[in-house]
């Protein structure tokens, strides 16, 4: 069954922007699927029209089969949110926010404190549980928001931007959470300007431009079409210029650093052998950016220079 | 989805609210209507005389009583209601199963609440100044409770075209306020000139104390059947309008 089935989804707002031109975009049950973009390419549209928090143009949205508009509650009932922007009562404790979402689903409140609990230890709340949540870190704050989200058991998890400004050391346990979520079975939907995370998370990818899809495959599949890696080499010692090697594009960034554009049938060892006979010793190597950046952009560029 | 439990989470919710800055929300009108009833009751109101066989001070506590539970009705909902939407977690609710119904009864019902909770309290101040022993209570509480609900839906339709706070001020100063204290609070439309008597019956608030006022002490100056058809008839265009707001998501949805 399909999490989500999205058909010629379309929205024009107010003034004539076209925020979406025709989507069609199916996420399969159980799936880690990302949906990227550039800002303003329509991804938080997207997902606000999913969330009935905005109303479309055109087009159809089914949850596990159910209409979004025909079955309005149903279709609902299935969808957990953690949107971009803190969006919770900063005045209530932890707990009533959980109560509360828990409530609005219809759950009754034995339930909803067993819930809540869960989904509290789950994201190492619970200790925090009474306090107001205005007086949180950011990094809590989002947590708080994704327990929110998890506490009715959502099928489909969407998550829009959950880590967008949190700290390195709170992203990877997110990323560990939202890894159980899945692993427990259910499907969720990122959107995330980190690349990394959404290669490192998940099987399937859109990538959403100018209100149109112009890339939806497996992760692996997409990333198999990269044909350049981009690395960054520590030199042992100083060079005055970038060395010149045939088929590879190399730039010196100050004079122990180099850049280098590695294409796929060419190898590092050929690199290797090249800078060896030049004298060049490497201390050290990494990749440059993570691959799916690069796709990203060459995708993105190339949807701009066909739509010029 | 049990509509029954998200109906009293939204309810709890809202009583919490009021209750919990209870010095903000129940504290200042027991202090005002204090005053009223000190000053035009007790001071003034000997200098005046009776009107329909009520000494003054029993005239005006129907009245002060109405008043309360009109501006506090509207007061939580069109605050609570903007305060939602101005933080965002209305889309809780939103992406939520709730019907629009039970989202539009939570928060009326919120404010039905606090507008009859003020009442009681300004209703219990009237009794260090008056002995009023109600005429028909019955009639007494249904008119103030269909008061506040038409007040709680009014100040929830202000919250939904709002958009900044100052947009939820305006009615109850310039609107609210004023057809309150010309709609007979005070004094009797009996008194006025021929001409501001056919004006002031106009006013729907008139119609709402004086029904009131006919409840606790048993006098009116006007038709009390109109009263109950007026009120009956704007409650049911508020709720269908507030309904097809919701519907459309008017400044709520994008």
């Amino acid at each position: 069954m399909k999490a989500l089935s999205i058909r010629n989804l379309q929205k024009t707002y107010k003034g004539g922007i076209q925020a979406l031109k025709g989507i069609d975009l199916d996420v399969a049950e159980g799936d880690f699927f990302a949906l990227l973009g550039p800002n303003g390419a329509g991804k938080s549209t997207t997902i606000g029209i999913v969330c009935s928090l905005v109303t479309k143009t055109k087009g159809t949205v089914k949850i596990f089969d159910a209409d979004l508009d025909k079955n309005c509650g149903c279709a609902k009932s299935y969808i957990g949110l953690v949107p971009q922007e803190i969006n919770f009562n900063q005045f209530e404790t932890v707990q009533d926010i959980l109560l509360n979402q828990a409530g609005y689903y219809g759950i009754p409140r034995k339930q909803a404190r067993k819930n809540a609990e869960k989904c509290l230890k789950q994201m190492q709340l619970w200790g925090k549980r009474n306090i107001v949540s205005r007086r949180l870190s950011g990094g809590m704050k989002r947590r708080v928001m994704i327990a929110r989200a998890l506490v009715h058991n959502p099928r489909l998890l969407i998550l829009d931007e959950p880590t967008a400004g949190v700290d390195i050391e709170i992203r990877r346990s997110m990323w560990q959470l939202m890894r159980e979520v899945n692993a427990g079975g259910t499907t969720i939907i990122l959107t995330t300007h980190y690349l990394e995370e959404a290669e490192n998370l998940c099987r399937n990818i859109a990538i959403i431009n100018h209100g149109r899809i112009v890339e939806n495959s497996r992760m692996s599949s997409l990333l198999a079409r990269l044909n350049v890696d981009y690395f960054v080499m520590d030199l042992a010692r100083p060079v005055s210029n970038a060395p010149e090697i045939p088929g590879f594009v190399i730039e010196l960034e100050g004079d122990s650093l180099l850049n280098v554009a590695v294409p796929k049938e060419q190898g590092l060892n050929q690199l290797f052998q090249e800078l060896t006979e030049r004298d060049i010793q490497v201390s050290s190597l990494k990749n440059k950016s993570n691959r799916l950046e690069q796709l990203f952009l060459d995708l993105i560029n190339q949807d701009q220079s066909q739509n010029a | 989805m049990n509509n029954w439990i998200a109906f009293t989470t939204i309810f709890t919710k809202e009583v919490r609210r009021f209750t919990r800055i209870w010095p903000q929300t129940l504290l200042p009108p027991a202090i005002t209507t204090s005053l009223y009833f000190l000053i035009f009751g007790t001071l003034i109101g000997q200098r005046i005389g009776k009107i329909y066989d009520a000494t003054y001070m029993e005239f005006i506590v129907p009245g002060v009583i109405l008043m309360s539970v009109i501006s506090h009705s509207y007061a939580n909902v069109v605050s609570s209601f903007y305060s939602t939407k101005f933080q965002k977690h209305i889309e809780e609710l939103l992406v939520s199963p709730i019907p629009n119904w039970v989202i539009l009864a939570g928060y009326v019902s919120g404010g039905i609440a606090r507008g009859l909770m003020v009442g009681s309290v300004v209703a219990g101040i009237s009794l260090f100044f008056t002995d009023i022993f109600p005429q028909n209570l019955g009639l007494a509480l249904f008119v103030a409770l269909m008061t506040s609900t038409l007040f709680a839906l009014a100040g929830f339709i202000n919250a939904v075209f709002a958009d900044s706070f100052d947009a939820i001020s305006i009615i109850p100063n310039f609107i609210l306020t004023p057809l309150s204290y010309l709609g007979g609070v005070f004094y009797s439309v009996s008194m006025l000139p021929e001409i501001w008597q056919k004006i002031s019956l106009l006013n729907p608030i008139l119609y709402m104390i004086n029904a009131f006022r006919y409840g606790l002490i048993g006098v009116s100056d006007v038709n009390i059947q109109m009263a109950f058809i007026m009120t009956s008839g704007f409650i049911v265009v508020l709720i269908i309008f507030s309904l097809f707001l919701l519907h459309k998501g008017v400044g709520i949805k994008n």
